[in-house]
């Protein structure tokens, strides 16, 4: 017994301060990405393509990422100029899948849950997570909420065993085809009003996976989704941040 | 000509020079070596695109003592008997063969499917399923026992806990378990399908999200087998930041495995304090690359991050820290006598069937296997002599939980050697093509065990089949064994002591 708790003394408080303050993220850490257009040479289209993921398009002559196909690869091949790179930023979440388009000027962040649901869920959200063909990177990356560094039990959110005590899913994985009927069927089984939840770049679009022919590229063809949680897999802080937004326990920056 | 062909780990071999054994050759010559110590490292089929509709089948073995991989290959047929009955190492590879590529293994005693695809070739399937339908994920005969008294519990796949989904069957006589049948496939993308006819520009992030948890453990196998096939080498200062990254991957896992260990047996100060270090060990990995997972540090050639001095000193003294907690935290559960009594004795798998099923890694050296790719077939900073035998005789969850105490205090004190000085050399060099015709294998010891790539090419130097063994892919029949006359209420403890991967096994 006092060798528990002299260990207890030693392992110290470790829950972090967010949100009240930011996180320091380590500095090779890839988040929202930067766009300078004023780099790109004159007629230079090269961008366009060039992501294996197809992440990358140039709808009005200017490169525009699709955050819900950016796997923010460390060899992102889509511009030799340096007109685009990653940022620092952790926050990435959204409530529309065309908010994931971003062109470098705006990127519009989860909003708060309309009034009636937000009353409901504001400050108690139970969820359950559905692992439809994720590699657990994602998985692991939800998992660690639950410690004491991030104490998700903190802000009313927890992950409950089964779909009966949820008001929403949390879906990790790109949807395989062997795991699509679970899935519809845990839905099925969580009561309504329920909130659905894509986390990773696997459930927003396919991910690594995108076009295989066992899998149904993410749950946009599945499921009706309320919050797109972009990365590969996303950091936990861009999980809380997006979660924390939805409840509206964060201050709601519009635009950025 | 031997009827054998041996690279060491990282070699190539021209498919030319591997002789081609007739069945009853083939399977003599792998019992043989099987029996003198060798381990089946991969086995796998390759169509001989003659519109014949035959296969050649190849056989990787290890043998550790001579540091060798062997290369076995036999005549191509186009039906096949089962080694199974003789060779019990291969029955999960025939069933997996026999559901790629639509052939049935004659007097298979469980011809099953393992994934739950259509065959790639497409047409009739080995249990003649309905080829415009895509198999029901889970259809398959399940071993039961019957009598008045017996009852099956079937769990999954969707899980009461934040986990990847498989299917477990019990068949129980009240409490205690008489058979477990674990069923997978719920993860399956079809990496290795995509793989044929490559690399491709998305094979990468493929290779690295096969099992997302061993991301460096994948994907420096992949690099050692492009490598290979390219004919050059890595640098010694790459070799030595892979291996940094792949230890910090086995001290992150290990370090959570013990805390979901005690999570589940109701420990809660150890549960608390690895359930955050385990974060650290991942922020340290994103310190170096940007990924707590480590995407995008590892490519063929070398890898994408450097560490200067100032990024050793720092990675080195937060490592201090961590390790200081590590150990204190690890040190209170094993000498609290309520944890070890409820460690010991439960899960065991003996050292004869953990042979027979041919257990690798964490759970295999419970056993006391002794095998270990860093200590018998190490490349690059992986110096034979300086990794030491971290076996354990019990091959009980106790034993599951040692040997990875004894590879968490191993891994600390080999980052704190190497995070003192890097050796000199380019990060990353250009990838010459690939040799054309050639097998290349790989094994690097993974935070489960071996991660075993093995890569053909075609005449053009592209993938005609490339083969990835996850460790899980030997180790979930251990656990279904550890089960057996067990209480189904150890299962949650067994499966942790194991952690395996579904989607490494489903890929």
């Amino acid at each position: 017994m006092l060798r528990i708790i002299r260990e207890r003394f030693r392992q110290g408080y470790r829950t972090a301060p967010f949100p009240k303050v930011e996180p320091v993220l380590p500095e090779r850490f890839r988040g929202l990405p930067v766009i300078d257009p004023k780099k790109c040479p004159a007629g230079c289209t090269d961008c366009e393509g060039s992501c294996p993921f197809g992440a990358i398009t140039r709808p009005n002559g200017l490169p525009r990422i699709d955050l819900g196909r950016c796997l923010f690869c460390a060899d992102c091949p889509a511009c030799p100029y340096g007109a685009i790179t990653f940022g620092n930023d952790y926050r990435l979440a959204t409530c529309q899948r065309q908010d994931l388009f971003y062109d470098g000027a705006e990127h519009l962040l989860a909003q708060k849950l309309k009034k009636k649901m937000l009353s409901l869920f504001g400050r108690s959200l139970k969820l359950r997570q559905v692992s439809a063909g994720g590699c657990n990177a994602c998985e692991a990356d939800v998992n660690v909420l639950s410690t004491l560094v991030f104490d998700l039990g903190r802000f009313g959110i927890q992950f409950v065993a089964s779909p009966r005590h949820a008001d929403g899913l949390l879906v990790t994985g790109p949807v395989t085809e062997n795991m699509r009927l679970a899935l519809l069927t845990t839905y099925e089984a969580v009561p309504g009003p329920k909130i659905v939840i894509a986390s990773g770049a696997c459930a927003i679009s396919g991910g690594p996976f995108v076009d295989s022919p066992e899998v149904h590229n993410g749950l946009e063809s599945i499921l009706p989704i309320d919050l797109y949680i972009p990365g590969c897999p996303p950091h936990p802080y861009t999980i809380l941040d997006g979660l924390l937004r939805l409840l509206d326990q964060r201050k709601q920056t519009q635009k950025r | 000509m031997s009827a054998t062909s041996v690279c060491k780990n990282g070699g190539i071999l021209p498919l030319a020079t591997i002789p081609r054994l007739t069945s009853a050759e083939f399977a003599a010559l792998i019992k043989t070596r099987l029996t003198e110590g060798a381990r089946l490292a991969a086995c796998l089929a390759v169509p001989e695109g003659d519109g014949d509709a035959s296969f050649t089948l190849y056989a990787v073995l290890a043998d550790d003592q001579g540091g060798d991989l062997l290369v076995v290959a036999q005549k191509p047929q186009r039906q096949f008997d089962s080694l199974t009955p003789t060779i019990s190492h291969v029955h999960l590879f025939e069933r997996e063969i026999g559901e790629q590529y639509g052939v049935k293994f004659a007097g298979h005693p469980w011809f099953k499917p393992v994934r739950f695809h259509a065959p790639w070739p497409g047409g009739s399937d080995g249990w003649d399923r309905d080829p415009e339908i895509h198999p029901l994920v889970g259809d398959m005969d399940y071993f039961t026992v019957e009598g008045e008294e017996i009852h099956e519990v079937g769990v999954g796949p969707v899980h009461a806990g934040v986990i990847e989904p498989g299917h477990f069957r019990f068949q129980c006589y009240g409490e205690q378990v008489l058979h477990l049948e674990i069923s997978l496939g719920y993860q399956h993308r079809g990496i290795e399908k995509m793989l044929l006819g490559g690399p491709w520009p998305r094979t990468a992030m493929q290779i690295e999200t096969m099992a997302g948890d061993t991301t460096i453990g994948h994907m420096s196998a992949y690099s050692m087998v492009l490598e290979g096939l390219a004919g050059m080498a890595i640098s010694p200062r790459a070799r030595a930041l892979r291996a940094i990254a792949l230890e910090l991957e086995r001290l992150a896992n290990h370090v959570g495995d013990i805390g979901a260990l005690a999570a589940d047996i109701g420990f809660l100060p150890t549960s608390a304090y690895c359930g955050r270090l385990r974060g650290d060990y991942l922020n340290l990995s994103a310190q170096l690359c940007g990924s707590r997972f480590g995407r995008g540090l590892v490519r063929p050639g070398g890898v994408l991050f450097d560490a200067d001095k100032a990024l050793l000193t720092k990675m080195r003294q937060t490592l201090e820290a961590v390790a200081r907690n590590t150990r204190g935290a690890i040190e209170l559960f094993f000498s609290t006598p309520s944890v070890l009594a409820r460690l010991e004795g439960t899960g065991r798998v003996t050292a004869r069937d953990a042979y027979y099923l041919g257990l690798v890694g964490v759970a295999g050296r419970a056993c006391g296997i002794d095998a270990d790719v860093r200590r018998y077939h190490g490349t690059g900073s992986y110096l034979p002599d300086e990794i030491p035998a971290m076996i354990e005789e019990g091959g009980d969850v106790l034993a599951r939980a040692q040997v990875r105490r004894q590879e968490i205090e191993h891994s600390l004190e080999f980052l704190n050697l190497h995070l003192s000085e890097l050796p000199a050399g380019e990060l990353r060099q250009v990838l010459p093509p690939l040799a054309p015709g050639c097998l290349a294998v790989a094994m690097v010891e993974g935070w489960r065990g071996p991660v075993t790539h093995v890569g053909l090419t075609d005449a053009d130097g592209r993938f005609v089949r490339y083969k990835a063994v996850d460790p899980s892919f030997f180790n979930w029949s251990g656990l279904a064994l550890a089960l057996r006359d067990g209480q189904i209420s150890d299962f949650p403890l067994c499966n942790k002591s194991f952690n395996l991967s579904y989607c490494g096994f489903d890929l």
